[in-house]
């Protein structure tokens, strides 16, 4: 039976915020917007259990924006510390050390570095302890904090600080993203998600639906990023949605494995219309039109269209190429 | 009763009423965690034992659940201890006490499975206490008390006890277990300042972007770190009135009138101290101080003992490629203030990868004092018996000309 959602429409969004404003991140950064919506839905009983990365510059000491509780860790073991706090609650409240009340939820945020690369070993030790936490992986696709280099998150065709294009590699970078829904998956959790702010009922209402769930619930939320991506900072909102509605980030679900797409949009957007707007994709438009570059992307968002489309049994309006 | 290192190092965790024990294998350490695992697993031990996917998540996960306000201990040895380096340095910096054990083994390459101190002492510049033990009461004996420094408001900074591998993890002695009463009494439950809390949210491990906060924070923990040596030895104080055993940062060894000493730490102590007792029966001025604490690094203490001697050897189980022991600037760096300092400090360097050192090796040291052997350079001697150099030569030879 389908939980009933408190999120219904944009008015449903909570007024309370446990994040104040004015910290130190970039303006428009898509991330903290993740953050704060994350936030809403929790409310304030929350550890947050950091990674290295863009995030862990906002709680910058003396300034600390956030009225919860914040564990920076390391790279690679982010997953590990919510491990400790998640078990030393449990034995405490068992041995009545500490009171019910005192307890707290517990969720990892990375960026894509960390749950994609350095962190995907402490990662599947979480999941496959069936550790419960939650993870919010906000997906700037590339390393964002050290100026924007290639991660295994990484779009094909993307310029980064590592995979520049030039003659013999013009379209910058070449490796296809890691699929890390899948990879998630493939560990058996309750509850996976992926998300975007700018759908923002859809965000709430699946961590909302998270947390009904015992174990580990895992959301991949796409994070704008003006300063790497290459837009003004007042377009993350929309950048996201065009990433939503040229089917470049497929906003879905997996309940106990079972994968379904939350919104799909009824005709997808040539994903030329997102790609032309970032300047990371410059190189495919100027100064000469990387034709098959642009038609390889969008037979991969075909594609991924096509089977969720048959696996489902849903209509999809896919874009000639 | 008799019991192995690793065993007495289990029953440290047992009554010092560990409530979280994360985990993970690695030979020599692993039967530690297989008993507390066992011991959990019957009920016998009220804690949580969770074994991880990496010694870097599981000493992850000990710091954050002692934020969280838990008795933490773990064990590891070697590799896991280089594996988890990076997050030592960031569980001082968080002031999460929490006990490590670390069962000494050599490093790779070339691997190997027996001790020298090039892993624990790879860790001597994170902030972790570090006390160094002989036999296997004051394994147990020695994680008690760290518990207690280690959690002190003045200290709050996480600590290591280190036994050798094989020689005392697998050696079998008797060691007196405590009550568990007593142990109460010694060491009450830890009382976190500021932990994890809904209704009084914190924030660990911030950023700091600013050399001079930076500077100050380390600084702090310095001051801190050296303040253990004294609440050590008030714990140490009351730890005798107690269970009747007595523990100082070192231990003289027939140093009254000792005229020749050796310096040395950790199982081969016991070797060392047969050399000292036969040179005695001969009229030989022998003594021996052994390092117990090796940080906070026990400088007035080293130097307290071996001023006025007329030589002194310092005995590296360990070597810093390039330089040579790594203990044995630090006792020189004790002394040089002081104006009756030993005339020799001679720098030794034995025990590489479990290397046995013979009672005959240890003479020999004090023989090498005696004569001002290397008195004129501050190169390490290092020791190798004849049969072994052949013996190794031999193998060397068959590596290089054996064909099939």
């Amino acid at each position: 039976m389908e939980l009933q959602s408190k999120y219904k429409t944009l008015r449903d969004v909570p007024q309370i915020d446990y994040l104040a404003p004015g910290g130190s991140l970039c303006a428009g950064c898509g991330g903290l917007l993740a953050v704060r919506l994350f936030h809403k839905v929790l409310g304030k009983n929350v550890v947050w259990v950091n990674a290295a990365g863009c995030m862990t510059i906002m709680v910058n000491y003396p300034l600390v924006p956030l009225k919860s509780n914040w564990l920076y860790t390391a790279f690679a073991s982010a997953p590990a510390g919510a491990q400790g706090i998640r078990d030393a609650f449990d034995i405490l409240i068992r041995k009545g050390k500490i009171p019910e009340s005192e307890d707290l939820k517990v969720v990892v945020l990375t960026g894509d570095g960390a749950a994609y690369d350095i962190g995907l070993q402490s990662t599947s030790g979480a999941i496959y302890r069936n550790l419960d936490f939650y993870y919010l992986c906000y997906d700037n696709q590339a390393y964002g904090n050290t100026g924007f280099q290639v991660s295994s998150a990484t779009p094909v065709g993307s310029a980064t600080a590592t995979t520049p294009p030039v003659p013999s590699e013009p379209a910058g970078n070449i490796q296809k993203r890691k699929d890390l829904f899948e990879i998630w998956r493939a560990h058996n959790p309750p509850y996976i998600a992926t998300l975007s702010s700018s759908y923002t009922v859809d965000f709430l209402r699946k961590v909302e639906k998270g947390s009904t769930f015992k174990g580990p619930k895992l959301y991949i939320s796409l994070a704008g990023c003006p300063t790497g991506w290459g837009y003004d900072p007042r377009e993350t909102i929309r950048e996201e949605k065009l990433a939503v509605e040229t089917g470049i980030w497929p906003l879905k679900e997996a309940v106990e494995g079972k994968v379904k797409h939350t919104v799909v949009p009824r005709a997808l957007k040539p994903v030329e219309e997102y790609l032309a707007t970032q300047s990371r994709y410059q190189h495919l438009f100027n100064p000469v039109r990387r034709k098959e570059v642009i038609r390889s992307i969008q037979e991969q968002v075909n594609l991924y269209w096509e089977e969720a489309s048959k696996r489902e049994d849903f209509e999809i309006k896919l874009v000639n190429t | 009763m008799l019991m192995t290192g690793n065993m007495a190092a289990a029953w440290g965790a047992r009554l010092g009423r560990a409530d979280y024990i994360p985990a993970y294998p690695i030979t020599p350490q692993t039967e530690i965690i297989e008993t507390i695992a066992k011991w959990v697993r019957l009920g016998e031990m009220d804690a949580k034992l969770v074994q991880m996917e990496s010694e870097h998540s599981m000493l992850t996960a000990a710091g954050a659940a002692s934020l969280a306000g838990a008795r933490v201990f773990t064990a590891t040895s070697s590799q896991g201890l280089l594996y988890a380096l990076e997050m030592l340095y960031n569980i001082s910096g968080w002031r999460a006490p929490m006990m490590l054990i670390n069962v000494a083994r050599a490093l790779a390459a070339p691997i190997t499975l027996e001790p020298d101190h090039n892993d624990v002492l790879a860790a001597r510049d994170t902030g972790f206490l570090q006390f160094h033990a002989e036999t296997c009461q004051e394994v147990l004996d020695l994680i008690l008390l760290a518990y207690r420094v280690a959690e002190d408001s003045s200290v709050l900074l996480p600590a290591i006890v280190n036994l050798d591998g094989f020689y005392l993890s697998f050696t079998r002695e008797k060691v007196t277990l405590p009550s568990e009463q007593d142990v109460s009494t010694f060491l009450p439950d830890y009382n976190p300042p500021n932990p994890f809390r809904a209704n009084m949210p914190v924030s660990k491990g911030a950023t700091v972007l600013n050399g001079a906060l930076y500077s100050y924070f380390k600084y702090h923990m310095h001051t801190s770190s050296i303040r253990a040596l004294s609440v050590f030895e008030e714990a140490a104080l009351q730890f005798e009135r107690i269970f009747g055993r007595s523990y100082s940062p070192v231990e003289p060894y027939m140093m009254d009138d000792a005229e020749f000493v050796i310096v040395i730490s950790n199982s081969f102590s016991t070797i060392a101290k047969q050399a000292v007792r036969r040179l005695r029966e001969r009229g030989f001025p022998a003594g021996l101080l052994k390092l117990r604490m090796l940080r906070p690094f026990p400088s007035s203490l080293v130097a307290r003992y071996l001023s006025a001697r007329r030589g002194v050897a310092v005995f590296d189980q360990n070597i810093s490629l390039g330089s040579g022991g790594i203990i044995y600037p630090e006792v020189v760096a004790s002394l040089y203030h002081r104006r009756n300092r030993p005339q020799l400090l001679l720098p030794v360097i034995g025990g590489l990868g479990g290397k046995q050192i013979t009672v005959e090796e240890m003479e020999k040291i004090f023989e090498a004092i005696k004569n001002e052997i290397g008195a004129e350079s501050p190169d390490p001697i290092f020791l190798m018996r004849q049969e072994e150099l052949e013996t190794t030569k031999n193998m060397v030879r068959t590596a290089k000309e054996v064909q099939i």
